[in-house]
């Protein structure tokens, strides 16, 4: 209580309530006020340690994948097939080349699907089917990624399969390509609609059709958005492991085909070189994380960059 | 006003009709975004009907009712289609399970820290901080999971989980949920790091829901004399409920749906227990740990999995869409 | 230099302040007077109607400013606000009047970057004292804002939201009839007080939002053009309502629209902008504060002459 205050202890605090008339000063609190005060400081400060308690964990990770992943990284690892997890001299080359094999595939596969079905969203989109179609690729980013290597084990590679190709990068590429599709979609369709309607309206005047006016002045004028969106579907496509282990199924020697043949790629060796009890295999399986996050961490940040650029110059 | 030449025009004018090129090239660029547009539904359709096929003979086999109650997992031999003469067992209730419980373990640890960080970010940082805090968060979104697997492996489990379980073990040992004997992996272990990895998209949601919140029933909060913390509790938070539950919901989808992490720390063991501590497995991981083991019958059995965690995740994203939806759109998650 | 005793002339005076205000006023007075401006006009010769200070100040501002960051949106004001009576707030937009008043009962500290200096008196306390809770400051000073922001919940749990908070444990449901009868709402509510206040008509929501604020039973009522968004005749009864309100609050209310200012108000303060051509700098100053016929019959100033018959802002 404030020693201010002229009023007489009873008339202060607890239950006392002011008539608009009768001034008390402002120190002395009224009712509740004091516990409403301490209950205020006490969730700001909850709020600020969660927020610190969030963080330790990435650094954590980043702390423990650096220590651990730089000591594995050296011109042999990028060079080198891992013929055992025992060996000493060996390396993720196979890894790596099939990780580039699915996600080149998968790329192609996923962004100009994904950048049409965006553009049907915002340039054709009406009514209920595309709300439909809004619904359902937003459903799609849930699906969880083992069952869609399942499904391609089952379109691809299954006894029962229809198109038979058994394990390969392309199976492995179809499933990234699924799992990236609806992430392409819905950020392309975000970036197009920030494309202001003058522009398009602009380009109608010249005379140009629709599809000119998408292909030329939208698409272009969007671009840096879309390139972000698509980066950041990369960066999840090249971190999955689990759909890999049923359709690419691993390899510790290099593969270079891509129709055929099962294939290795940087999280399959990881897990595996992980899951084994050997000291060699586990510290490159350290350093194959650590170049899987600076790849992702690398795509997340230019996505961000290029991203936040775009934003300024729309 | 306009001034009238006498010369005449060297060609008579074009009509409005367009040249035939174009008259064909619009519709045909429309017809293929359409088309492609509407892929999403053929691919979703195809993934159920390509999965339930290859799994049938195993819920002709068990029932699907059986196969979803049973507690025993045996992986038969046969190579036939024909469900008589399957020779395993299938039952999936120990799968179902830890599926759940892990979820729940994540949801339960990562949804009051999810809302405090978002909290914080949207309504306590420095206007500065907030971006770059925000990407801080979803940074974590970024790490592969076989990351956070390989990080729990060796690092959390034997440095931090195992010696905190060790003691709950001795403080709370009694109560069912906390039985010995300590392994390390576990539900529990599985489930924390879960939480850290869902973490990021229910924050970005939830950060998402309260910015759309209006600022002026915030300043009529203020303006009767409510506290910071009142007005998150009786203003923003009780009209931003369902985007919050859709946000968890987007989070359970994700921690059922998670695979190798919780491959990596769960313990795989093919039976169930009531404490968190001890071991067991869960439907996306029973499928990625069984399957380079798996017979022909087996890789049914799997499939069979598959579809149940299907449905599971579709319900769960179905229903969180259904009500993040409702607050408007939300662009940011697709991501994270 | 004019010499009548004005408060905007005294304002001017202390050299911690020189302030734009004075040479500028100066400069407007003058070459109105080459104009020819009628004589009952002229700002020097009334010594009869020298401003009448307030007796019983509810705010007494010392040269309070307030900036956002770097940018002082208004600057050095002076001023007394009167116990139950309705002070207005004038002037263009931009003239930093609903900043002034934000910062009254510090809804500005809610925007990040704003800082107040001077002081901020109320009832004989700094506002902005450091161990001054602001929430306890509008616990005491309730605000009505431009658009009408009822809760998205029921009309009684509107008005009890206040209450509640602060912990009123007397009769709920006579505290919310009671100002609802206030605003003279309760009639057109008291069968559907279960209904969503987004239910209502603008002009009952803006009712409803008074309604709101006096159930925590404040001493100031701050209204920043409560009427803005309500059409003619809802903004009559906001008008009649606070003619009645005044007996027991003290009003201070921000408006655009001066026929409201005069029907409602016993004083009214006239701010303008004053631009700082080296900086490019926009800041409110309070050109003129006196009883509101002073200021609507017979200004001081000649800016303040110029905005009420609608020559300029």
């Amino acid at each position: 209580m404030s020693a201010t205050s002229d009023l007489k202890p009873a008339e202060r605090g607890a239950g006392e309530r002011t008539t608009p008339t009768g001034h008390r000063p402002l120190r002395e609190t009224q009712g509740n006020a004091g516990r409403r005060a301490v209950a205020n400081r006490v969730a700001l400060t909850v709020l600020t340690v969660a927020m610190v308690v969030a963080v330790i964990p990435l650094v954590l990770i980043l702390f423990k994948v650096a220590s651990e992943g730089l000591a594995a990284v050296g011109w042999n690892f990028f060079t080198l097939d891992e013929p055992t997890y025992r060996v000493e001299e060996a390396g993720y080359r196979a890894g790596f080349v099939g990780t580039a094999y699915i996600m080149v595939g998968a790329i192609l596969m996923a962004i100009p699907l994904g950048l049409a079905t965006a553009i049907y969203l915002v340039e054709y989109g009406r009514g209920r089917l595309a709300s439909f179609v809004r619904f359902f690729t937003d459903v799609m980013t849930g699906i969880p990624s083992i069952f869609v290597g399942l499904f391609v084990y089952g379109l691809l590679i299954s006894s029962g399969a229809i198109f038979h190709t058994g394990f390969s990068a392309f199976a492995a590429s179809l499933a990234i390509a699924i799992i990236m599709l609806p992430i392409v979609t819905r950020s392309s369709e975000e970036m197009l609609k920030l494309v202001p309607d003058e522009w398009r309206n602009a380009s109608y005047a010249l005379g140009a059709s629709k599809s000119r006016t998408v292909l030329t002045t939208v698409l272009p004028a969007a671009a840096p958005g879309l390139a972000t969106g698509s980066m950041l579907a990369v960066a999840r496509g090249v971190g999955e492991t689990a759909p890999l282990i049923l359709t690419a199924l691993g390899s510790r020697y290099l593969v270079t085909t891509y129709f055929s043949d099962a294939q290795g790629a940087v999280p399959l060796q990881i897990h595996s070189g992980a899951m084994q009890p050997f000291e060699a295999g586990i510290e490159r399986a350290w350093g194959g994380a650590l170049s899987l996050f600076v790849i992702v961490l690398l795509l997340v940040v230019v996505a961000r960059f290029v991203g936040s650029r775009a934003n300024k110059l729309g | 006003m306009s001034v009238i030449t006498d010369q005449k025009p060297q060609d008579p004018p074009p009509g409005l009709r367009s040249r035939k090129r174009r008259r064909v090239a619009d519709p045909a660029f429309r017809w293929f975004v359409t088309i492609t547009g509407t892929s999403v539904f053929i691919i979703l359709a195809a993934m159920v009907v390509r999965t339930t096929t290859e799994a049938w003979p195993i819920f002709q086999h068990q029932g699907f009712f059986g196969f979803l109650t049973g507690d025993r997992w045996v992986s038969g031999g046969s190579r036939s289609d024909d469900p008589a003469d399957f020779t395993g067992v299938y039952g999936a209730w120990p799968f179902i399970y830890g599926t759940l419980v892990t979820a729940l373990i994540a949801i339960v640890l990562a949804l009051p820290l999810a809302l405090c960080i978002a909290f914080y970010i949207n309504q306590l940082a420095p206007r500065r901080l907030r971006k770059p805090l925000s990407y801080t968060v979803e940074m974590l979104a970024a790490v592969p999971s076989i990351v956070f697997g390989m990080w729990g492996l060796f690092w959390l489990v034997p440095n931090v989980l195992r010696p905190f379980f060790e003691w709950l073990e001795s403080w709370a040992g009694g109560f069912f949920l906390f039985e010995g004997p300590v392994f390390g992996p576990g539900y529990l272990a599985a489930g924390i790091v879960l939480a850290i990895m869902i973490l990021p998209i229910i924050t970005a949601i939830v950060r998402e829901v309260i910015a759309v919140n209006p600022m002026d029933q915030q300043n009529a909060a203020y303006a009767l004399g409510a506290t910071r913390f009142e007005v998150m509790r009786k203003v923003i938070l009780p009209s931003s409920f369902s985007g919050i539950v859709g946000a968890s919901m987007l989070g359970l989808g994700r921690a059922v749906g998670e695979t190798i992490a919780v491959m990596m720390l769960i313990g795989s063991t093919k039976s169930w227990d009531s404490s968190l501590l001890q071991r067991g497995d869960s439907m996306a991981a029973l499928i990625a740990s069984l399957f380079k083991e798996a017979t022909p019958e087996g890789v049914r059995g799997l499939m069979a999995i598959g579809v149940a965690l299907f449905l599971f995740t579709m319900v769960i994203n179905v229903a969180a869409r259904l009500l993040v939806w409702r607050i408007g759109r939300v662009a940011g998650d697709a991501a994270v | 230099m004019t010499p009548s005793p004005t408060q905007t002339e005294e304002r001017t005076a202390p050299p911690a302040g020189p302030g734009a205000a004075g040479p500028a006023a100066d400069s407007a007075a003058d070459s109105a007077a080459a104009e020819g401006t009628p004589p009952e006009e002229s700002t020097a010769t009334q010594p009869a109607e020298e401003q009448e200070p307030v007796q019983d100040a509810v705010f007494d501002l010392q040269d309070v400013s307030v900036r956002y960051g770097s940018f002082i949106a208004v600057g050095d004001i002076t001023m007394k606000v009167p116990r139950h009576q309705v002070t207005a707030f004038i002037g263009p937009s931009g003239c930093g009047k609903s900043t002034l008043l934000r910062c009254l009962n510090r809804m500005n500290d809610l925007v990040p970057g704003a800082s107040v200096t001077g002081e901020l008196i109320y009832n004989g306390e700094n506002v902005y004292a450091p161990d001054v809770d602001p929430a306890e400051v509008r616990r005491r000073i309730g605000m009505v804002f431009q658009k009408p922001n009822p809760f998205p919940k029921s009309i009684y749990e509107n008005v009890a939201f206040g209450p509640r908070l602060n912990g009123f444990s007397g009769d709920l449901d006579g505290l919310v009839q009671q100002s609802l009868e206030r605003v003279g709402l309760w009639s057109e509510v008291k069968d559907k007080l279960k209904e969503s206040g987004h239910a209502l008509s603008g002009g009952q929501q803006q009712r409803l939002c008074i309604a709101r604020a006096i159930a925590v039973e404040p001493d100031v009522l701050l209204m920043d053009e409560p009427c803005s968004a309500l059409d003619p005749i809802a903004t009559l009864k906001i008008e009649d309502l606070i003619h009645q309100l005044k007996s027991t609050y003290s009003i201070v209310i921000v408006t655009h629209n001066m026929q409201q200012a005069a029907r409602v108000s016993d004083r009214t303060a006239f701010f303008s902008v004053n631009i700082d051509d080296h900086q490019g700098m926009r800041t409110g100053r309070l050109v003129e504060y006196d009883r509101t016929t002073k200021i609507f019959n017979n200004p001081a100033q000649q800016r303040t002459e110029d905005y009420v018959t609608g020559r300029f802002g």
